[in-house]
Parts: C-alpha cells; sequence; structure tokens
C-alpha cells in the first residue's frame, strides 16, 4: 500500500493507504476528521469542500495520493482556537445553517471565495456556490453571511493596515 | 422581553459545534471493533429471485457474513403504522415487506442481500461475486396502468393493484351543489414525484452487547422511540428495554427519516449474529432507491361556483402512488393528510374526495415536507386562480370573497376539521403590501420592454400540522398515540437538563426550547442543556414531524416545567415559612407576597437535594418533573405566498424574481429561526415547482438517480425571499404555537405555478405542470403558437 504524507491543518501526518483511498476518506477514516461530509458520490453536493494549497476543492474528487506533499485545511482547522473565522462567526450570526451537514463544505468554499473575490456581490455568491448544495435554508441566509464576512474581514484588514 | 427569553432571535446553541465540525453524525460514530455492510440490491424493477448464489461472496477477503432473504425470512415485515379502509369499509391491502427480498423483488434498490466484512471496501467487492439469478417480470409503473387490472401485479395478494379505494364526504350530496352552480371549473393536476434528498445520507449502526443482552441502534432518524417500537416490536421482536436507539446529530429529515427502514432491522439484527457492530451508511445513489419518496399524485377536482364567484361545491378524485411497498405513515397521507385539507380557507360548504391508492414496482412513497397537505393546496390554489381567470375575476377578490372570516373561528369545515384561530385577510394584506401588489403592472410593462413575460401568482392557504391528537388520529386509524413527553432536571446547582422526545435534525430545538425554560425559569441560556435523540435518556417520544415539535414537545416541557414550579413553590412555602398560596415565582425569584422574604431559583434547587428539614411525609426531595402532552386539536398555521416570475420566451427559462411569504404560525418564540423554517420550505417549493422531478422509465429503472438528473435547487436557482409573520394564537395550547417548519413547502408551489401561467397567458398557455422547466415552457409556447400559424 502506498504511503501518504501532507500537512493537515498544520500537523504533519503519513499513513499507508488503499491507493483507491479519497482523499475524504483519508480524513475521516484516518485521521477522524470528521466535520468533512460526504453526502454525495458524484461529486456535486460540495459537503466535503476543503483547502488544498489554499484552494478549495471537493475532497471526494482527490485520491489521498494524489494530495501527497500538499497542505491541508478542513472545517476543524479553521477557527484560532476559540475564535471563530470570521466566515463561521457571520454563519452563526445570520442563520445561515441548520442541520450543519452541508455547512462545512459550504463554509470552506465561502472562505475561498473571498479569497478570490473580497467584494462579492450576491450575484457572484450564488454562482461560486452553485457547487455547495444546501437542502435546509434556502440559501437567502447563506448569502447573508458571505456577505457579512465579507464586510467584516475588509474591516480587518483596515485596521490590521492602520 | 429578556434577550433570551419567548420573541429573541437568539443564535442558535448548537451552531458553534456544526461551525467547527464537531457535529456528531451516525457516519461519524465508529465502535469498537466495527464491522461494515453492504447492501446488495435489485438492478430490476420487478423479479422472480429463481436462485441466489452467495458461496464466492462467503469466501471473499474479509468477508464475515453475508445474509439473505432465507435467513430473515422469520422476521416481521417493515410494519405501516395507519391503517385506512375501503369505502366498504373492508380494511386496506397490506402486502409484507420483508427486510431483504423474499421470492421477488418490487423496485429498483430492493435489498436482497446484506454482505458484511472487516471494511466497506471489501464488503462491496463481495457483493459482486454475488450471483443473482432474476426473471425479469413486466413491472408497472404508471397509475392508470397499475389499476387498469390487466397488467402487471405488484403483489399476488393486491388485486389490480389497489391498496385501497377511499372516500370522504357525500358525493351525491355534493353532486346535488353542482346542479345550482351557474360554474363549474375542471383541472387535470399531477403532483410531481419528488426524492426528498437530505444531505446526510441515512446510516445505521448495529450493536449487541452480550452481557446484557442489550441492543443498541444508532440511525439517522427524526423519531428514535418509534424506530424503537416498530422495529422491536413488529420486525425483530426485541422488548424495549432491551433495545436503545440512538439519533444523534441527523443532517436533515424532511420526512424521509421518520420511517423505519429495512437496514435498520438488518444491522440490529445481524449484530449477535456476526458478533461485533455493524455499520451502515448509504452511498447517494443508494439514497435514491431506497429512501421513500414524496408527492405522486394524480387528481381531477371540479370546483361548482355560483354567479358572483363563490364556491358551492369541490369535488376531487385522486390517485397515489404508494410504491412497492407501504412504508411508515404513506396510507395516511393522501387521505387523512390531504383530502381533509380541502376546504383551504374557503367556505366551500360541500366537499367529497375520493382517494385510490395503488401500488406500483417503484420506492415506497411516504411524507415529504407537508405530506398531502401541499398535495391539497396545490390543487385547490390552482383550481381557485384558474377560476378567476375564466370568471374573469381578480386573483385576490375570488379569494377574499370566499375567506372563512376571522369572526367565524372555531370554524368547522365540511372535511372533519375544525380550524381553531385565523385570520387570512391579514396574511394576504402582508403578502399583497410586501410584495408591492400595486406596483406590479408597471414592473411587467417594464419587463416587457425587455422581452420577458412577468407573471405573477397566488396561493392562500392553511394547513394542518402540530399532529396530533391521539383519540383523533386513533379513530382514524393510526396505529399510534401522537402526544409527546418532557423530563425537567432541576439540578442541586440550579442548572437544567430538559429531556424531549422531540427530535431536531436542523430545526434548532436546543436554542429554541432552551429559550421556553429560560424565559419560564428566570435562569441564563446556558444554565439549561436540551437533551434528544436517545431512547435511554429520554423516557419517551414520537419525534419531529408534522410541525409537531414546539405545539406538541414544546407543550410537553411548559407542563412538566409547570410541575417543577409547583413543587419548587412548596419547598419555597417550607423553607420561608409561608402558605403555599402566598408564594410568587418570577424573574427567577420565589417571594412571600406582602413581605420582602425571597428565594433565587438555585437555592430552591439546592434546598430540594439538601432536605435536611423536609416534612418527607408532605414533601419529597429532589426537583424533577414528567409530562407528557396530547393536544385537543391540530394546529392551523396559514399564510399568503405570492410569487413574481420572468419568463424568457425564446428559451422557457423561468426566473423567479419576487417571492413573498407572509405566514401566521402563531407565537413566534425565535423569529431568526422561524424565518429560517420559512426559507427553507420555500425553496423546496420552488424546487417542487421549477427544477425536481423523480422520473422512472416504462420499465421501472430510476432515470433520475443522482445529483447530475435529479435537480436540486442551487444557490444560483433561487432569489431572497421576503418573509414575514402576522399572528393569531393557537387556542388550544398555552404557547399559542402553531408550528412553522412545512408552511414554505406547502403554500409556495401553486403561487409559483400560477405566476408561470400569468405570465404565459397572453401568449395563449393556460397550463404548465410541475416543474416548469425551461423545455416545458418552452414546448408550451410553440404550441401555444400553433393554431395562429396554422391560420
Amino acid at each position: 500500500m502506498p504511503n501518504v504524507s501532507m500537512t493537515v491543518n498544520g500537523k504533519q501526518v503519513s499513513q499507508e493507504v488503499e491507493g483507491r483511498t479519497l482523499l475524504s476518506a483519508f480524513l475521516r477514516e484516518k485521521l477522524d476528521l470528521t466535520g468533512t461530509h460526504i453526502g454525495c458520490d458524484t461529486s456535486q453536493c460540495g459537503a466535503c469542500v476543503v483547502h488544498v494549497d489554499g484552494k478549495s476543492v471537493k475532497s471526494c474528487t482527490l485520491l489521498a495520493v494524489q494530495a501527497d506533499g500538499a497542505s491541508v485545511t478542513t472545517i476543524e482547522g479553521l477557527a484560532q482556537g476559540d475564535d471563530l473565522h470570521p466566515m463561521q462567526a457571520a454563519f452563526r450570526d445570520c442563520h445561515g445553517l441548520q442541520c450543519g451537514f452541508c455547512t462545512p463544505g459550504m463554509v470552506m468554499s465561502a472562505v475561498d471565495l473571498l479569497q478570490h473575490n473580497p467584494d462579492p456581490s450576491d450575484r457572484e455568491i450564488r454562482e461560486w456556490l452553485e457547487g455547495n448544495i444546501c437542502r435546509c435554508t434556502g440559501y437567502h441566509n447563506i448569502v447573508k453571511a458571505v456577505k457579512q464576512a465579507a464586510q467584516s474581514m475588509k474591516g480587518q484588514q483596515a485596521a490590521a493596515a492602520e | 422581553m429578556s434577550d433570551t427569553g419567548i420573541g429573541a432571535s437568539v443564535k442558535r446553541k448548537e451552531d458553534q459545534r456544526f461551525l467547527t465540525g464537531r457535529g456528531n453524525y451516525t457516519d461519524d460514530i465508529d465502535r469498537p471493533n466495527q464491522t461494515y455492510a453492504y447492501i446488495l440490491r435489485s438492478p430490476m424493477a420487478h423479479a422472480r429471485i429463481k436462485g441466489l448464489n452467495i458461496d464466492a461472496a462467503k469466501a471473499a477477503p474479509g468477508v464475515l457474513a453475508v445474509f439473505t432473504g432465507a435467513d430473515t425470512a422469520g422476521l416481521g415485515g417493515i410494519p405501516c403504522g395507519w391503517g385506512v379502509n375501503n369505502k366498504d369499509g373492508s380494511p386496506m391491502n397490506e402486502p409484507k415487506h420483508p427486510v431483504l427480498a423474499e421470492g421477488k423483488v418490487r423496485h429498483v434498490g430492493d435489498p436482497v442481500a446484506l454482505v458484511v466484512a472487516e471494511t466497506y471496501a471489501q464488503a462491496k467487492d463481495a457483493a459482486e461475486a454475488i450471483e443473482m439469478d432474476l426473471e425479469e417480470l413486466p413491472a408497472v409503473v404508471n397509475m392508470e396502468k397499475a389499476i387498469a387490472g390487466s397488467g402487471p401485479q405488484v403483489h399476488d395478494d393486491a388485486p389490480s393493484n389497489l391498496c385501497y379505494d377511499w372516500e370522504l364526504g357525500d358525493e351525491a350530496e355534493v353532486d346535488g351543489a353542482f346542479k345550482d352552480a351557474a360554474h363549474v371549473v375542471s383541472i387535470d393536476i399531477t403532483n410531481n414525484r419528488l426524492v426528498p434528498n437530505a444531505m446526510e445520507p441515512r446510516a445505521a449502526i448495529g450493536e449487541f452487547d452480550k452481557a446484557t443482552g442489550e441492543y443498541t441502534l444508532y440511525t439517522t432518524s427524526q423519531n428514535p422511540h418509534v424506530i424503537r417500537l416498530l422495529m422491536g416490536a413488529f420486525v425483530l421482536q426485541l422488548p424495549e428495554h432491551k433495545l436503545r436507539v440512538v439519533a444523534p446529530d441527523v443532517g436533515g429529515g424532511f420526512g424521509s427519516k421518520i420511517y423505519h427502514y429495512a437496514e435498520e432491522a438488518m444491522v440490529t439484527w445481524a449484530a449477535p449474529r456476526v458478533g461485533r457492530p455493524i455499520k451502515w451508511v448509504a452511498e447517494r445513489a443508494e439514497s435514491f432507491i431506497s429512501d421513500a419518496h414524496g408527492r405522486d399524485h394524480i387528481t381531477h377536482a371540479d370546483l361548482a361556483l355560483d354567479k358572483e364567484g363563490k364556491f358551492l361545491g369541490l369535488k376531487v378524485y385522486t390517485k397515489a402512488n404508494m410504491g412497492a411497498y407501504l412504508s411508515t405513515f404513506s396510507t395516511c397521507v393522501p387521505t387523512y393528510l390531504h383530502s381533509t385539507l380541502l376546504a383551504g380557507v374557503y367556505t366551500t360548504p360541500k366537499i367529497y374526495s375520493e382517494v385510490k391508492a395503488i401500488f406500483t414496482n417503484t420506492v415506497p412513497v411516504d411524507a415529504y415536507r407537508g405530506a398531502g397537505r401541499p398535495e391539497a393546496t396545490y390543487l385547490l390554489e390552482r383550481l381557485v386562480s384558474k377560476a378567476a381567470w375564466e370568471l374573469g375575476m381578480d386573483q385576490v377578490e375570488i379569494r377574499r370573497k370566499n375567506f372563512i372570516p376571522k369572526d367565524a373561528f372555531p370554524y368547522q369545515t365540511p372535511v372533519a376539521l375544525q380550524y381553531d384561530s385565523g385570520d387570512y385577510d391579514a396574511t394576504l394584506d402582508k403578502a399583497l403590501e410586501l410584495a408591492d401588489y400595486a406596483g406590479f403592472p408597471a414592473r411587467k410593462a417594464e419587463a416587457a420592454k425587455r422581452g420577458k413575460l412577468r407573471g405573477i401568482g397566488f396561493s392562500t392557504y392553511v394547513e394542518a400540522c402540530g399532529i396530533a391528537p391521539s383519540a383523533v388520529v386513533g379513530s382514524l386509524g393510526a396505529r399510534a398515540g401522537l402526544f409527546e413527553s418532557a423530563n425537567v432536571r432541576v439540578h442541586p446547582t440550579g442548572s437544567v437538563s430538559i429531556f424531549t422526545g422531540s427530535h431536531s435534525h436542523g430545526q434548532g430545538h436546543e436554542t429554541t426550547f432552551a429559550q421556553l425554560v429560560s424565559d419560564t425559569l428566570g435562569i441564563p441560556l446556558e444554565n439549561v442543556d436540551i437533551v434528544h435523540g436517545d431512547t435511554n435518556k429520554v423516557a419517551f417520544g414520537m419525534g419531529t414531524y408534522g410541525s409537531r415539535s414546539l405545539a406538541v414537545g414544546g407543550e410537553a416541557i411548559m407542563k412538566a416545567l409547570g410541575k417543577v414550579t409547583d413543587k419548587a413553590k412548596k419547598i419555597a412555602a417550607h423553607i420561608m415559612e409561608a402558605s403555599e398560596a402566598d408564594i410568587e415565582f418570577k424573574d427567577g425569584k420565589f417571594t412571600v407576597s406582602g413581605t420582602d422574604k425571597e428565594m433565587a431559583f438555585g437555592e430552591i434547587a439546592l434546598a430540594a437535594y439538601v432536605p435536611h428539614n423536609f416534612p418527607h411525609d408532605q414533601l419529597e426531595p429532589g426537583l424533577e418533573e414528567q409530562a407528557f402532552y396530547d393536544p385537543m386539536n391540530f394546529t392551523f398555521p396559514g399564510g399568503c405566498h405570492i410569487c413574481e416570475v420572468e419568463v424568457d420566451p425564446d428559451t422557457g427559462v423561468v426566473e423567479v424574481v419576487n417571492m413573498t411569504a407572509a405566514d401566521d404560525v402563531g407565537r413566534v418564540i425565535n423569529p431568526m429561526i422561524v424565518e429560517g423554517q420559512i426559507h427553507g420550505g420555500l425553496a423546496q417549493g420552488i424546487g417542487q415547482a421549477l427544477l425536481e422531478q423523480c422520473i422512472y422509465d416504462e420499465d421501472g429503472q430510476l432515470v433520475t438517480g443522482s445529483y447530475m438528473d435529479y435537480c436540486m435547487p442551487r444557490a444560483d436557482n433561487l432569489p431572497d425571499f421576503k418573509a414575514a409573520t402576522t399572528e393569531t394564537l393557537c387556542a388550544h395550547n398555552s404557547l399559542g404555537v402553531k408550528g412553522c417548519g412545512e408552511v414554505g413547502a406547502i403554500g409556495s408551489p401553486p403561487s409559483v405555478i400560477n405566476a408561470v401561467i400569468d405570465a404565459l397567458r397572453e401568449r395563449g398557455v393556460t397550463d404548465i405542470s410541475m416543474p416548469a422547466t425551461p423545455q416545458k415552457v418552452w414546448q408550451a409556447l410553440r404550441a401555444a403558437e400553433m393554431p395562429a400559424a396554422a391560420e
């Protein structure tokens, strides 16, 4: 069995895996990082989105061996200690989650959107999140949350620049 | 109002764990020494099982056991929870629903064998080595063909595939009302079949403890106690005290996780046979062919009106697809949750409804968000809008003219229900204002300049939820009571654990229920924990569906809290040496009226557990109370949904440009959560109206079996919503609450389709079915052009 090594949420990990192991399964089953969810088998739902080398990726579209040497961030690695990432805080404040199952992927995807586009319009948010399915919220409050996070992150950057 | 009490938009307590990846869903649980199950399912819709060779699978690497229908034939069938009688009073046809197929398979996805192995991949690989010798039989998926009598039989013991032929009302009497009618408006309508698609696929872990003889089932359920009862008593014959069912965090349900499913029984039954815990998790493709589907009605309806547009009578003839087997609540959905809603918000004096429930070679159909009530609302509101167009009346006027007036409550409908409260003009007015109805003609004209057809559609609706009074449902055939239980445990230091039989799978009970406690006992929210989803912790429960959690479960909590404060007053009276009648409890403090004596709630709690000088013949130590609450009636939320669409006549694309919902859900405990529930329902309603459709081909193959084929609503398909509430209080519960989980999905679909038809009317299109896909709209537009082209 091949051996894979990668940095996950800042920690170096190294494990033997079956070649067919998906990154999503590797995170959940080998590393017990069960915040990354699996909601489909056709890479449509986006519940498994993580960041690989800073970019959002559906972790079910990648074999674990393809992520060898990469730096991976999962939902568990997003908050700084007890301080929620502004995107997480905005989802809570705007009621952007209900059952919570799509939430980790939704949050990781939205964080990447703001890396590309720090001030997205409603339309841009909706189009970016087209690959993340939520059955509970109707997306209204998710869009609101992403906008709020964009505002608060802009504020943080401005404060940091001063 | 305190900032954590009733009426406050408190941020949800559960969000911290969900947002940091620390939710605990069934698939996140691994039991020591766990094994994995894969279920081999029928690839055919209808076939005789001539042979199953499992030898190679048993010998495959890692395989621990392979079970087939031959092993489970001695078990009970999966039970149906509601008996419906035929018109002549005879009971419905109720064929056995085996845990694993016995002799025949009856739908694609019907479980044939259970393979248990050291890893999931090994179980799945081994299943491929099972030789399934199936003799394909003709399948039937179309309801009309199924009851024709000459075609395939899904069950040998259900002639013409009829489950029941049921009616409500007196057909001859309603025919009489039609004789006086100035107009009769008729409609043929299909309520499209949907797949619920909670984002968390179903999962189950079965475990057996040899030392205690106890079974444990971890499952993705909306009602663990119901599963314990159905599976324990009917399928596996396990006594309740030896069976624990745990439903931890559950990733959405929408009805699909109410039912007892065969997979739960399989892993529980097989666990002692394998001698280790067994975990099964559905792949999404499996969910599509094994989760109960929703809706799937075909209806013809006639509405009689006088010359002023007053409704005189309504006749509704429905065929309802049951699928291949009867799921838990399947039989009551088209009858008691549908026909009883056919008065809607109107004073229609005479109503007749006939329902034929039909078996087909498809996945079982059961309740999906709204369950029966969306079907009733859809046909009624389509019919009312059609009547207005045919009679040349305004859409608002025809509705107002027929509304049950607000001073007519309690209102007895001709279809069994008695509505306790409502004000349909208030929700309509609110919606008209929010939707800027007055500005619609200008918006339509502006859209026309851009080449777009703009339409507006209405739906004014009521639904029955807070399911329900046990006495009523029992008299209608329910095989269970529909009460709820709650236990309030006050700990010595004054913190409180609430054990509720309701189950949260996204609804935010940990917050809303805690607000009830904070409000009643005057203690901080963080001192309250809501415990649910474990039959070993919670005394009993009927679970969460039918928008019942707050109206039934919340009331049970209130009742138990009442008992706690009564007991606490006794303790306070004893300690402060006062008469119990003089003790007042307010804002978390017990005071003796007319004095300055007071004790905080926490002090009383401590005293209850340190009863050094209690008069033990009069006052027991401890502060913990249990309550069971059975409501007096259903609750009746209602409202008005207004949808505005723009149609591109060249492509047929429909865009929802305005979606307004004004709903009366009774008293609102947490406005933020209520609004979120309404949003979610609206999304599912728009999904049904424009995007979602479960399609079987003639051979019974599911064509829409993945997210590549079944169109789930995405963020870019939906608009922002305008949601508001008005309030009339429920007359028969202490909180005045009605329920909000289903209103969005019930009210919205006809408003969307009415808007599409309104947009297309000027081009001669008078009907469009759900989902109104671009292809369908484009074809309707082209077809409407045809006569003109021929001239």
